[in-house]
């Protein structure tokens, strides 16, 4: 394939060329013309990526800084966790909430110096994102959208060791930590897959030298959507889109050690009083890891039964390579939610045992 | 004689009993194979019913009927080692066996000539 392949219409990455040139399967996604697998298939970059180390181009997520004196507590107002308490170097999983307390979407957020934040964003929710700030941060606050940058995540047990060998600082950072180098990258050590790794933010130039420096090394592959896709599925991650939406509170979603202790009694942040309600009197659904009990994958929508009656709902399933076997996460009736509750999955009208289980699947391997 | 279907799979026919499985190019497109889910023998199947499920890490598809009849064999080695399919789409990856209703129905299925130039197309 060629440069020109790219569908008309869609974005392309400052890495499209090169995902074209290794002849990746290609395909649409959040708008933007992603790799889904290279040559080896997703299965083997899976388990290469648990096994060495895997790069991905996730070009398409939104960069943005936050700028201006006081941009950390402007960010604060809009978020349930500590930002402000954020040191230098410092970096935070949090989400953008509706005024119901609804997830509009989930972010990272470091914080590079005392007035200047770099966030990323979901790929698909940028523009939303984007408008959401703009219009609630104060003047002095200044929303910088960094179009010209790349962003790529090293990830697997060999990921240090190659990232270290070109950039020594970063072999020293623990996990949800990060820094900006001197020729202009933003390293964190970070990611999405379960796996020790970082994550690379770096300017765009002709031959992004650091790119062919990191595949160069006989441990790295490139890995596309579809793996990325699985790891996280296996590691317990949200998916916005699937396990987030601004439906979902953060409380349903498992996710309510985002909320520092004292922002849970001041519950001063969009949907707070949803938030405090749900905290004192518990939600009708909870997100929660099933476990199919035979071979069969449960895909997203699947209704989840408990002795004949739908209870739950299937957000994101398929196979997981390192499991072996198929997983899967939904959201259930917090009655059943129990680890070790048996239920039964419906898939094509049939019902299929499944197990609910405690999230991950496979154990994280983070340096912290 | 060997036939094929737009949908990728093909049909071999000796007598009235025929072998379906899905092709070469079929498997590739899908992918790691991780699950097959069969007909059960004595089903009746009409021709582009779905008959099969293929699974792959990413997504399921439908495998359909390329012709009418009933289902006289699967193959239970998918169930134990899905991957089949993807090492040997075209012999060992079979996934059922039919007893044919209509031997007219073969009439409209593509050689392998007419199979390779739709692949072609696809490409």
């Amino acid at each position: 394939m060629s440069d020109i392949d790219t569908p008309e219409g869609l974005k392309r990455t400052p890495l499209t060329a090169r995902h074209h040139s290794l002849g990746a399967k290609m395909a649409a996604f959040a708008g933007y013309d992603m790799p889904i697998q290279y040559e080896n298939g997703i299965m083997a970059e899976h388990l290469h990526t648990r096994s060495k180390a895997g790069l991905f181009d996730v070009s398409h997520m939104g960069q943005a800084y936050l700028m201006g004196h006081g941009a950390d507590e402007a960010l604060e107002a809009l978020v349930p966790g500590d930002i402000k308490g954020l040191a230098i170097g410092q970096m935070r999983y949090t989400l953008l909430l509706n005024k119901d307390g609804g997830v509009i979407d989930d972010l990272m957020v470091l914080k590079l110096a005392p007035d200047l934040l770099f966030l990323v964003v979901n790929a698909g929710r940028k523009d939303v994102d984007y408008a959401l700030l703009r219009r609630s941060l104060p003047r002095d606050i200044t929303l910088e959208v960094l179009q010209e940058r790349a962003l790529v995540a090293l990830q697997g047990p060999s990921a240090v060791k190659v990232l270290g060998a070109i950039h020594p600082q970063a072999a020293k950072l623990r996990f949800m930590t990060g820094y900006k180098s001197e020729d202009g990258m933003i390293i964190t050590r970070s990611g999405y897959t379960g796996e020790d790794g970082f994550e690379i933010s770096l300017p765009v130039d002709e031959d992004m030298a650091l790119i062919t420096q990191i595949t160069q090394h006989a441990d790295v592959q490139w890995i596309g959507l579809g793996a990325r896709d699985s790891l996280r599925l296996e590691a317990g991650l949200c998916l916005y889109g699937h396990e987030l939406d601004e439906t979902i509170s953060p409380i349903e979603a498992d996710l309510k050690w985002v909320i520092p202790k004292a922002r849970r009694e001041s519950l001063n942040f969009p949907g707070g009083a949803r938030i405090g309600r749900e905290l004192k009197e518990g939600t009708s659904r909870i997100r929660v890891g099933i476990k199919p009990q035979g071979r069969a994958p449960a895909r997203e929508q699947t209704v989840i039964q408990h002795q004949g009656r739908a209870v739950g709902v299937i957000t994101s399933g398929g196979y997981g390579p390192s499991v072996a076997g198929p997983v899967a996460i939904g959201y259930i009736e917090p009655a059943l939610a129990a680890a070790g509750t048996v239920v039964e999955l419906l898939i094509r009208n049939q019902p299929h045992p499944a197990e609910i289980v405690k999230l991950p699947f496979v154990p994280h391997t983070y340096i912290k | 004689m060997r036939k094929y279907t737009k949908e990728h799979e093909w049909i071999d026919v000796a007598g009235d009993e025929a072998t379906i499985g899905i092709t070469s190019f079929a498997q590739n497109a899908l992918g790691d194979v991780v699950y097959v889910e069969l007909p059960a023998a004595g089903k009746q199947l009409n021709a582009k019913q779905e008959a099969a499920v293929v699974e792959s890490v990413k997504a399921a598809s439908d495998v359909y009927a390329p012709v009418a009849g009933t289902v006289t064999a699967t193959n239970e080695k998918l169930s134990a080692d899905p991957s089949l399919v993807n090492r040997a789409a075209e012999g060992e990856g079979w996934f059922f066996k039919l007893k044919l209703a209509n031997l007219s129905d073969l009439d409209g299925l593509m050689d392998e000539d007419s199979y390779k130039a739709h692949v072609g197309e696809l490409g």
